[in-house]
C-alpha cells in the first residue's frame, strides 16, 4: 500500500489514500466526494477539471496526487465564503453565463485564476486564458461579459 | 394552440428511433395524494385517453403516436407551493425556467413557488422524449392549461367559502381575491384539508401573449446557483452506498467479434467483479482505477471484419444507396425536364456532409441500482422512457420495476436518446450485487455514440432570364429528410431522399440532417444568384412569397447592413436561410480569409429568428448564440475520420470543436410574434451558419467549398 498522501484543499487537510499517481481530479471525486470539479476529457484539453494549485489554474485531470501535495488546493466548492458567492460566481449568474453549465466550474477557475493575476484583462486576454476550456453549448460571449463583469466588481470591492 | 391529438412522426434520419415499442403509462393505480400531500391537482387528460395507437412501420419508417392520457400534472400544496410534472429533460435548454414561468404566469403565483419535477419515469408522466423541439409548443400549452383549469378550481374553492358566484372573482399574486368585498384568500388556504383532483377540460381557454406577466421575461435560470457552486449533481457525480465503477470491454474496431477471452488474471485481483455475458465483458471495482486495471488484464480475442474508411466514405453511400422509397421520401411536381430545357441557365452539383460527434461535455453516463428485483437508473437521457423500456426489456423485468431518472444534464445536442451506458451500469450492477456507475471516457464518447449521418447532396436546377427558379431537383442520399423541402416557389420540382447502408452508427442532431439540406440549398442558390446576376437577398427574395421567412431574411439583412461593400482584402459577405420545426431563420455572416495561408476567420454572425410567442427572451438568446456558435464548429472544421473500424480522432486534441479564439461577434435579431403559439428554438437557428458562411467565403475568394466541413485546412486557395 502506498503511503498515503496529504493533502490542503479550500483551507482543509485531507489525507487521500488513493494511488500517489491517481489524478488529482479522480481524488477530488471519487474519495473526497468534491464532485464539483468535472471530467470532460481526461487529457487536459477541455478545462472541466480546472482547480487552483497555489493560485494557479492546473488541469487536475493532468496532475497526480502526489504532485498535488505541496501547494494549497482551490476548488469550486471553496469559493463560497460564509454563505457569500465569488465575485466571478455572482458574475455568470448574473450574465446568465451557462446552458448546461457543465463547463462552468472549470470556466469559474479558469476565470478566478486569471483575475487574481490580471485584475482588470481586455477581452483578447479573457479569450487567451479561457481558450483551454471548451463551452459545447456556445455561450462564450456571455462568459468574458460575466469576466468583465467580475473584474469590475472585484474592482470595486477592493476599493 | 395544440389540441389533445399530438402526432410525432419521427424523420427518418432519427435511426436510433426504429428500435423498441413504446408503452403506455398507467396514472391510475397512483397514489397521487399519498405522495405529495393534500391539495389540488390537476391532471392533463384527453378526452378520449387510453387510446393509444401504434401504427404499424411502413416503408421502413416508424410512426408513432404519443400517448393521449396524461400529459401534465400539477400540484399545489397545502403551504401553496406548485409542483408541476413533466416528462421533459432540462439539458441545457433551459425548460425548467421556461415551464416554469409559464406555469407561474397562468396560475397566478410568484415564480418563485413553483418548482418542476422533471424526467422521473415513477414521478412524471410518459413522455416519448425531448427531442424534435417540442418541449415548447406541446409541453408549454398543455401546463398552460393544466395551471388555467387548476387556477380555476381554486377561485371556485373560494366562491363556495364566500358563497359568492365565482364570476367577478380575481386571482393574481397566489391569492384569490373578491373585489366587491375586497376579502382575499391565499391559494395555501384554499388547498388545506382538501384532495381535489380534476381532469383538465378538453378546452380551457389560456391567457393570450400579449397579457403574459412572468412568461416572456427574461427570468434567470432556475436554480443557478447550484451550477456556480459546483453543488448540482449530474450523472457522473452521483454516489450509492456500496457503489462501485464499472469499466466495459470494447472491441478494437466496429463490428469485430469475441472469440475468445480469458479472465484469469482479472479475477484474481482482489474486490473486482467480471462480468462476461455474450459478447459483453465488463468490470466494477471500487474505484475507476482498479476496474480499468482489471479491464486491461483481460486478454480477448476478437474477428474483425473489413470495415468502410471515411477517405471513401461519400463513393460509398451512392453505391450503396437502397432501392424503393415513397410517398414520403419523393415528391415531385410539374416536370423538372421541362423546367431545365425551358431555363436560360442551368446548374447543377454535388454537396457532401461528414459525420461528426455531439461531444457534449457530460459523457454518457448512468448509476444503476437493484433492489428486491427492482432496478433504479440515473441517467443523462434525452427519452428517460424509453430507456426504462430498454432496460425492462432487456433485463427481463417488467417497467414498473424499472425506475429512470434524468438529473439535470451536462448537454445532449440530440445525442442521448439510447440507453446504452444505462444498460451496462444495469448489466454490471445486477452481476456485482452493488449500485455501479458507468461514465463513458471521451474517448468511449468519440467512438462508441452515433454521429450525425453524412450525406450526399446532388442539385440540379435552372433559372428564367428574369432570374425566377423553374427547375429544382434534390437528391439527398443519407444524411436525412429534414427541410429537405425547398422553401423558395419552383414550379417544377422533383425531391428525394435516398436511404443507404452506412458504416458508422448514426442518429439525430440538432437540427438533424436540415443543416445539410439547407447548405445544399443555400449554397446552390447563391450560385444561381451569381448567375442571374442579382444581389444573393435579392434574389431570395424574388423566388419566395413565405411572409415569415421573408421577414427574417429582411430583419437579418437589415441588422447586419445588407449589402455591405468589402473595405478589405478577403473580406467576404454571405447570407443564408430557411424554415424548420415551425422556426423562421436568416444568418448572414462576415469572414476574413487569409489570401496567403486560406485561414478563415469568421468576424461576424447575425441571425435572425422567429418562432411564434417568446416565452424568455434571455433563454432563446442563449440558445440562438449556442447554435451559431456550435454551427460553425460542423460548417469549418468538425469532421469523424476514421479508418479500418476505428475512430481515428476520439479526441478534442484531434477533433476540433469551437473554442474562444473561434467565436465571432455574434448578434440574434428575435422577432416575438405574440400572435403565434410558441415554436422549439433549439434547433433551427443552427441551420442558415455553414451556408451563410460558405457563401461569404465565396464572396472573399471566388472559391466554391461544397464540403461540411469546409475548411479544416483552411480554403484552398486558386494559385494566382
Amino acid at each position: 500500500m502506498a503511503k498515503p498522501v496529504q493533502l490542503e484543499i479550500n483551507g482543509k487537510r485531507y489525507t487521500v489514500q488513493s494511488d500517489p499517481e491517481t489524478p488529482l481530479l479522480f481524488a477530488l471525486r471519487d474519495e473526497l466526494g468534491l464532485t464539483g470539479t468535472k471530467y470532460g476529457c481526461g487529457e487536459g484539453q477541455c478545462g472541466a477539471c480546472t482547480v487552483l494549485v497555489g493560485g494557479t489554474p492546473r488541469r487536475s485531470c493532468q496532475i497526480p496526487v502526489s504532485a498535488a501535495a505541496a501547494k494549497p488546493i482551490t476548488t469550486i466548492e471553496g469559493l463560497e465564503k460564509d454563505g457569500r458567492l465569488h465575485a466571478v460566481q455572482e458574475a455568470f449568474l448574473d450574465e446568465g453565463a451557462f446552458q448546461c453549465a457543465y463547463c462552468t466550474s472549470g470556466m469559474i477557475m479558469s476565470s478566478v485564476g486569471l483575475l487574481s493575476t490580471n485584475p482588470s484583462p481586455t477581452s483578447a486576454e479573457i479569450v487567451k486564458s479561457l481558450q483551454g476550456n471548451i463551452c459545447r453549448c456556445g455561450t462564450h460571449p456571455r462568459i468574458i461579459e460575466a469576466v468583465h463583469r467580475a473584474a469590475k466588481a472585484m474592482q470595486e470591492r477592493a476599493r | 394552440m395544440s389540441g389533445p391529438l399530438v402526432r410525432f412522426e419521427p424523420e427518418p434520419e432519427r435511426y436510433e428511433f426504429s428500435a423498441g415499442p413504446m408503452h403506455h403509462f398507467d396514472l391510475a393505480r397512483r397514489d397521487f395524494f399519498k405522495f405529495l400531500g393534500a391539495g389540488i391537482a390537476v391532471f392533463a387528460v384527453a378526452k378520449d385517453s387510453l387510446a393509444k395507437q401504434e401504427t404499424a412501420p411502413t416503408h421502413g419508417f416508424h410512426q408513432e403516436e404519443l400517448p393521449k392520457d396524461i400529459t401534465a400534472w400539477l400540484h399545489i400544496g397545502e403551504d401553496g407551493k406548485v409542483t408541476a410534472f413533466t416528462g421533459k429533460v432540462e439539458i441545457g435548454q433551459n425548460i425548467r425556467t421556461s415551464l416554469a414561468q409559464t406555469v407561474a404566469d397562468e396560475l397566478r403565483v410568484p415564480f418563485d413557488s413553483v418548482t418542476m419535477v422533471t424526467a422521473d419515469t415513477a414521478l412524471t408522466p410518459f413522455d416519448f422524449g425531448t427531442v424534435g423541439s417540442r418541449s415548447m409548443p406541446t409541453m408549454s400549452p398543455q401546463l398552460r392549461r393544466v395551471s388555467a383549469a387548476a387556477r380555476d378550481l381554486l377561485v371556485g374553492a373560494a366562491a363556495k367559502e364566500w358563497n359568492v358566484a365565482a364570476e367577478g372573482l380575481t386571482a393574481a399574486d397566489g391569492k384569490v381575491t373578491n373585489p366587491a368585498t375586497g376579502r382575499s384568500l391565499r391559494y395555501a388556504e384554499l388547498a388545506r384539508g382538501k384532495t381535489l383532483a380534476q381532469n383538465l377540460p378538453v378546452e380551457d381557454p389560456v391567457t393570450p401573449a400579449e397579457q403574459w406577466t412572468i412568461a416572456g421575461k427574461p427570468i434567470p435560470k432556475k436554480d443557478g446557483r447550484a451550477f456556480v457552486t459546483g453543488k448540482h449533481q449530474y450523472t457522473p457525480d452521483l454516489q450509492r452506498p456500496g457503489m462501485l465503477h464499472g469499466k466495459v470491454l470494447r472491441p478494437p474496431s466496429f463490428g469485430a467479434t469475441l472469440t475468445s477471452f480469458d479472465a484469469k488474471a482479472a479475477q484474481a485481483m482482489s474486490g473486482v467483479v467480471i462480468v462476461h455475458d455474450g459478447d459483453f465483458i465488463g468490470t466494477a471495482a471500487a474505484n475507476e482505477r482498479d476496474a480499468n486495471k482489471a479491464l486491461e488484464a483481460i486478454h480477448a480475442e476478437w474477428k474483425e471484419v473489413p470495415q468502410t474508411s471515411s477517405k471513401e466514405l461519400f463513393s460509398y453511400l451512392k453505391q450503396n444507396a437502397k432501392a424503393g422509397g415513397n410517398d414520403r421520401t419523393r415528391r415531385t411536381k410539374g416536370s423538372v425536364e421541362d423546367g431545365l430545357s425551358s431555363a436560360a441557365h442551368r446548374s447543377d452539383a454535388t454537396y457532401t456532409i461528414a459525420f461528426i460527434a455531439h461531444a457534449p461535455l457530460e459523457p454518457r453516463a448512468a448509476l444503476a441500482e437493484w433492489s428486491d428485483g427492482k432496478l433504479t437508473v440515473w441517467t443523462g437521457s434525452q427519452r428517460p422512457f424509453a430507456v426504462r423500456d430498454e432496460l425492462a426489456h432487456v433485463f427481463h423485468v417488467s417497467e414498473s420495476n424499472v425506475r429512470v431518472i434524468v438529473p439535470d444534464t451536462g448537454a445532449a445536442y440530440g445525442g442521448k436518446h439510447t440507453g446504452d451506458a444505462a444498460l451496462e451500469a444495469a448489466r454490471l450492477a445486477r452481476a456485482a450485487g452493488h449500485p455501479v456507475k458507468v461514465v463513458w471516457t471521451r474517448e468511449e464518447e468519440f467512438t462508441w455514440a452515433y454521429f450525425r449521418p453524412a450525406g450526399v447532396i446532388e442539385i440540379k436546377s435552372g433559372i428564367a432570364a428574369d432570374g425566377t427558379l423553374t427547375a429544382w431537383e434534390f437528391h439527398n442520399y443519407n444524411s436525412g429528410m429534414s427541410a429537405i423541402d425547398t422553401p423558395y416557389t419552383v414550379p417544377n420540382q422533383h425531391i428525394e431522399f435516398h436511404a443507404t447502408e452506412c458504416p458508422l452508427r448514426s442518429g439525430s442532431y440538432r437540427g438533424l440532417a436540415a443543416t445539410a439540406n439547407f447548405f445544399a440549398r443555400e449554397s446552390h442558390m447563391d450560385d444561381l444568384a451569381r448567375a442571374a446576376q442579382e444581389d444573393p437577398l435579392k434574389f431570395r427574395l424574388k423566388n419566395l412569397s413565405e411572409p415569415r421567412l421573408r421577414a427574417v431574411f429582411e430583419a437579418a439583412a437589415k441588422s447586419f447592413g445588407w449589402p455591405r461593400k468589402k473595405t478589405q482584402e478577403g473580406q467576404g459577405f454571405g447570407i443564408a436561410g430557411g424554415a424548420e420545426k415551425g422556426g423562421y431563420v436568416a444568418t448572414c455572416a462576415e469572414v476574413a480569409v487569409d489570401r496567403t495561408s486560406g485561414a478563415v476567420r469568421v468576424v461576424r454572425l447575425t441571425t435572425a429568428f422567429e418562432c411564434g410567442a417568446i416565452v424568455n427572451p434571455d433563454g432563446l438568446r442563449n440558445q440562438v448564440i449556442g447554435a451559431n456558435i456550435q454551427g460553425l464548429g460542423g460548417a469549418l472544421f468538425e469532421a469523424m475520420e476514421f479508418e479500418n473500424g476505428r475512430i481515428t480522432n476520439p479526441r478534442f486534441s484531434s477533433y476540433r470543436v469551437p473554442r474562444f479564439r473561434d467565436v465571432p461577434e455574434i448578434e440574434a435579431v428575435l422577432l416575438d410574434r405574440k400572435d403565434l403559439p410558441p415554436a422549439g428554438a433549439g434547433e433551427t437557428p443552427i441551420m442558415g451558419v455553414a451556408p451563410a458562411i460558405g457563401n461569404a467565403i465565396f464572396d472573399a475568394t471566388g472559391t466554391r467549398l461544397r464540403s461540411l466541413p469546409m475548411a479544416p485546412h483552411g480554403v484552398p486557395l486558386a494559385k494566382t
